[in-house]
């Protein structure tokens, strides 16, 4: 009877170890807690079926132990019980799922006003661009990517050349203004995600993915990079921050765009030429 | 026929034996229309103990041999633990890791539960629980046997291959795989992919035989609804494996050509580390489409087969019929035939198009309706059992619950909106490891100490069973549960330290998690021993020492020699979960014993 | 289809169907094994081919796909596909009459052209990498060379055995009743094979 004594202590010791667990999602910063509202909801429904078919099990295993002078019950099935307990289960299924689907809907539908922001990856370190004025990003192609420039921008896209580039250093972003993340890699898999804001999408070299949130809270945030990518992709790390109007503004203003480094370049290019 | 095969069952009511005077005896069985397979008999030593073509024989030979490259496995995953736990250590440095991440999860999925599953337990039980002397094409299943043994040869050897084996990850992602970036991309993938096709290769001659030995090969009497869900399941699961692995063939064909002769399948245009490659246009999602189109049937390959193996465990030691016998079928076929079209759930956040995601969460959600059936089948089959509370029960006991532990946190994963936060995490890790890691070898381990006399012809002792069924239990338990939360909090999977990365913090829980990987992992040497030390001296078994009603223990001899069933084949009369039937005394009937033997029987309610 | 669900809708633990079941005499199929073992091989066969197919359809659709030519000899080598497919059956006619001269000849015949074949086909590569179409250059290309490995690999294998039933043959010691079940069988594979040789040359040709 150990069995039935230990099943019930895995049963509870589940549902102790969550109550007692420091370890739970991380605080929201971001719109999505529809995401949230969903897990949680999942979580809760299939706890408690988690439950209750573990203690029924308990309950069988301890009830109908072995006894020499019984007999189990004959019956192959029970078709009434067995409906009812599919039908019970595909409505479950459907309550689990259609806010989940709700929320993907809202997770794919990309509002108007979102600020488009380019993250770039290589391996292994993120790269952003900001639109600059014209508040559309120039095209990039890997084609055109070469010291000078890095990001592969089109040289005779116009709309390139306000652009702002942001190498190698934090990304900062406004508070309650959403934002679209066009992800690309020039090489190969990487995945843009910040367990704050909930959302991740992978960047595949070759195309250019998206997804979109509004950051609700102001602070650092550290970027993960969630799909391998080689030796370094533990240390694939980067930072965001998430701060009000006026001290993005004054970060913005201290961002180099385009047209300028093409200009610096080229002054370096004609003092030191290598 | 009856009886030299001494299962007399008396009726319990006196008078029940004028109930066969009437005219058409009710045992009456038309005689075999078809002649009987010619057996090849071998000659020399080689033939019987290398090359044999005895099914029994060869389900050994894959038992072992996957076993022991399951054991490599959990080394590489101790030795990760280890270097996540304690990373001060510097057990392994990140290429190591990952190299070992990638062995590990294939030899796992692949090379250990898959061949353990239909190698094994397949060619173990496929012909005895049939009622046939073998399988039908032995020789290919020799074949068989012998590419497989090639495949793990080359495995293994990309250990030692200039870069050492490839660091990729199981699934292989192209551009990442064959690039510089990633430790063993050249010569470790070459050899990773080349022991993959054989592996499909070898499998599929396999298959052939598990396939056509279920359709053609069984006893007279035996339908397809009086299998055993053993069967049920490895058959189903081969017709899946047979359809998913040529997908996996085809990827990795390209990858390796991608690999070695630098043509641009899976390559787009790219800069790896500064040096601009030749490829373009190539198209890393189309290499994960048919990746996970193996992938996702893949996981019911090695489920498929516990499930049907679990049901019978459940239904001989809790000695009551398997509850909605139909059910189980009907759940088996449906859960087989959903499988292929829920591939793209695992890329959610891959990057393809995003009404994807509202078919796939469906689809998916969908497959869990029948999987539940199937737990609520095993419940209901304890529920006013008479509970023998065997070794292999416990393990039976513990895959339900491990099993519905994993079940239910795929729903979080199938569920788009929940995978974009939880994909890519611990939690993901946690759950495949309990849905197709944990409960399948615990089902393993359960099988193991049920048909350990019928392979050996002694028992396996109790007392070392239960003490590894407790560490094992508990301990993975512990493993896998306190990942989930460690998925919540945000901490991604395949990564080789916490690095500065502020999740640092869970390395108390990380200390945790791998005490007990290791000791479950110290644990298992008990059971080695407790297989050898009883294969040699172990206590000798009765025949049919579970009172079990299938075929496989009803041969004349057990162990069952060569040919199975001695001069005659067996005739089946009934299904295999005639188990307290009213009105009998024994409250097992075995699938070969006539009518005439129990009358007096009401079987008949329904 | 029907008839599945009829059986998976079978109750086994009922006498009246226990009656029924009985009487079953433990094969599913009217089929010999061996056929069924032949048609699992091409299922099999054909859903690797598929995979290649969709993959090609997928990979055809990005801008850098450059077609590569065709040359004259393919059209050349899928004729001599098909004679060896039409003496194949031939032969197995002439075994179905238990003909001896004549399944002797339509064998070396078959073995003759099937040879004739792989080996047009590795004259069409000689030729095609010499005007440098090379599998790196494009993945047209590539997939040119992959499919003709693939489909030639299959042909190989059926070669196998087709070489142990005409030693069979030569040296005397088969069983009738074998003999002409290896030829049919053979005879199915090389016409599965000539008609996937037809999809894929028609899938190259036109794209
Ligand atoms: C006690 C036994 C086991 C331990 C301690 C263990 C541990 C681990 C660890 C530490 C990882 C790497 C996690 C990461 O860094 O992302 C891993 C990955 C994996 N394991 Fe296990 N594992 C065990 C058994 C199994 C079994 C039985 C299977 C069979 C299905 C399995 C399949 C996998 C797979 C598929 C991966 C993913 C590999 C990848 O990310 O490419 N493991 N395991
Ligand atoms: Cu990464
Ligand atoms: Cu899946």
């Amino acid at each position: 009877m150990t069995i039935a004594f230990v099943l019930f202590l895995v049963v509870v010791g589940t549902l102790i170890f969550h109550i007692w667990s420091p370890w739970w999602l991380t605080p929201l910063a971001s719109n999505w807690s529809g995401m949230d509202e969903t897990l949680l909801l999942t979580f809760w429904v299939t706890g408690g079926v988690f439950m209750a078919v573990g203690l029924f099990m308990v309950y069988c295993v301890w009830r109908y132990r072995y006894q020499k002078d019984r007999k189990s019950e004959y019956k192959p099935e029970d078709k009434k019980l067995e409906f009812h307990l599919t039908w019970i289960t595909a409505v479950g299924v459907v309550a689990l799922l259609a806010p989940g689907l709700i929320v993907w809907n809202k997770f794919v539908t990309v509002p108007e006003n979102a600020v488009k922001v380019e993250v770039m990856a290589y391996q292994w370190g993120w790269n952003y661009r900001l639109a600059g004025e014209d508040e559309i990003l120039g095209k990039t192609s890997i084609h055109n990517i070469s010291d000078d420039n890095p990001y592969g921008l089109d040289l005779d896209d116009p709309n390139g050349k306000d652009d702002l580039l942001v190498e190698d250093a934090d990304l900062h972003l406004q508070i309650d203004k959403p934002v679209k993340v066009l992800l690309r890699s020039i090489d190969v898999l990487h995945n843009f995600y910040v367990p704050e804001f909930r959302a991740k999408m992978d960047m595949v070299p070759g195309m250019i993915t998206f997804y979109w949130f509004t950051p609700t809270k102001t602070g650092e945030y550290e970027i993960l990079c969630a799909e391998l990518c080689g030796t370094g992709h533990y240390a694939m790390l980067g930072t965001v921050v998430v701060e009000e109007e006026s001290d993005y503004s004054n970060w913005l203003a201290q961002q180099t765009s385009f047209e300028q480094i093409l200009a610096q370049n080229k002054t370096i290019q004609l003092t030191e030429k290598q | 026929m009856s009886d030299e095969f001494d299962y007399k069952i008396e009726a319990k009511a006196a008078d029940a034996t004028t109930a066969d005077a009437s005219a058409p005896p009710i045992d009456y069985v038309p005689p075999a229309e078809r002649p009987e397979q010619e057996l090849y008999h071998s000659k020399s030593w080689w033939t019987t103990y290398v090359f044999s073509q005895d099914a029994k024989y060869i389900g050994v030979q894959y038992t072992c041999v996957a076993t022991a490259i399951a054991v490599v496995g959990l080394i590489l995953s101790l030795m990760m633990r280890t270097q996540l736990a304690f990373p001060g250590l510097n057990v392994l440095d990140p290429s190591t890791y990952y190299q070992f991440v990638t062995m590990h999860g294939m030899i796992m999925v692949v090379f250990f539960l898959t061949a353990l599953f239909l190698g094994g337990f397949g060619n173990l039980l496929i012909p005895l629980m049939c009622g046939a002397r073998d399988m039908v094409f032995p020789y290919v299943n020799m074949l068989s046997f012998w590419i497989f043994v090639l495949a793990i040869l080359l495995l293994v050897s990309s250990f030692f291959v200039p870069g050492g084996p490839t660091g990729a990850g199981w699934t292989l992602y192209p551009p990442q795989a064959i690039t510089v970036g990633t430790p063993g991309n050249l010569w470790g993938m070459v050899m990773m992919l080349a022991s993959l096709v054989f592996f499909v290769i070898g499998f599929t001659m396999g298959g052939l035989n598990y396939v056509i030995t279920v359709l053609q090969a069984r006893a007279r009497g035996m339908t397809l609804m009086r299998l055993p869900l053993s069967v049920w399941g490895i058959f189903v699961a081969t017709v899946l494996a047979l359809l998913a692995f040529p997908a996996l063939l085809v990827g990795g064909i390209m990858l390796l050509l991608d690999a070695v002769l630098g043509t641009s399948f899976f390559m787009p245009e790219m800069i790896s580390m500064g040096e601009k490659l030749s490829t373009e246009g190539g198209s890393p999602i189309l290499f994960q489409h048919l990746f996970w189109f193996f992938g996702h049937p893949e996981v019911y390959i090695v489920a498929l087969p516990a499930f049907g193996i679990v049901s019978d465990l459940i239904s001989v030691h809790a000695r009551r019929n398997l509850f909605g016998y139909r059910m189980m079928v009907w759940a088996i076929v449906a859960i087989a035939a959903l499988s292929f079209i829920v591939w793209a759930h695992h890329m959610y956040v891959a990057g393809m198009r995003p009404w994807f995601g509202y078919f796939f969460a469906t689809t998916t959600l969908i497959i869990a309706v029948p999987t539940a059936i199937k737990v609520y089948n095993w419940v209901l089959t304890l529920w006013r059992g008479n509970i023998r509370l065997t070794v292999p029960m416990l393990f039976t006991l513990a895959f339900i619950i491990t099993f519905l532990n994993g079940g239910i946190t795929g729903l979080f994963l199938g569920n788009v909106a929940i995978d974009v936060p939880l994909s890519d995490t611990y939690f993901v890790v946690a759950h495949f490891h309990m849905v197709m890691g944990i409960a399948p070898v615990l089902v393993v381990f359960g099988a193991v100490y049920h048909w350990f006399p019928l392979v050996t012809g002694r028992m396996l002792d109790e007392g070392l069973g239960k003490i590894h069924f407790w560490i094992t239990f508990v301990g993975t338990y512990m493993i896998y549960t306190p990942m989930y939360y460690q998925g919540f909090l945000g901490v991604p999977r395949r990564y080789f330290e916490m690095y500065e990365s502020s999740y640092a913090s869970t390395v108390g829980l990380n200390v945790f998690i791998t005490v007990a990987a290791l000791i479950v992992g110290l644990s298992q040497l008990i059971f080695f021993y407790n297989i050898i030390n009883s294969a040699r001296a172990g206590k000798k078994a009765k025949k049919n020492p579970w009172d079990a009603n299938s075929l496989e223990w009803q041969t004349p001899e057990m162990p069952p020699k060569h040919g199975n069933w001695g001069n005659e084949l067996p005739v089946v009369y009934r299904w295999p979960y005639d188990f307290g039937v009213p009105g009998i005394d024994k409250d097992y009937i075995p699938q070969n014993v006539s009518p005439s033997q129990v009358s007096g029987a009401k079987a008949d309610k329904t | 289809m029907k008839n599945f669900f009829k059986l998976i809708s079978q109750k086994p633990w009922e006498s009246s169907q226990a009656q029924i079941d009985n009487k079953h005499d433990g094969k599913t199929l009217g089929l010999s094994r061996e056929k069924l073992g032949v048609r699992t091989v091409m299922v099999v066969s054909t859903v690797i081919f598929s995979f290649f197919v969709v993959a090609y359809a997928d990979r055809m659709l990005i801008h850098d796909w450059k077609s590569m030519p065709e040359p004259w000899l393919l059209w050349i080598n899928t004729i001599i596909l098909m004679i060896s497919s039409y003496v194949f059956h031939k032969t197995k006619i002439a075994s179905d009459l238990n003909d001896y001269e004549k399944i002797k000849k339509g064998l070396f015949m078959v073995g003759f052209l099937t040879f004739a074949f792989l080996l047009g086909q590795s004259i069409v590569w000689y030729q095609l990498l010499k005007l440098g179409y090379f599998a790196s250059t494009n993945v047209a290309n590539a997939f040119f060379y992959l499919l003709t490995t693939i489909h030639g690999l299959h042909l190989l294998g059926g070669l196998i055995f087709w070489g142990l039933a005409t030693s069979k043959l030569l040296k005397g010691n088969y069983k009738i009743s074998n003999m002409q079940r290896t030829i049919e069988l053979c005879a199915i594979y090389w016409h599965f094979l000539l008609f996937v040789w037809l999809i894929l040359f028609g899938l190259m040709l036109f794209t």
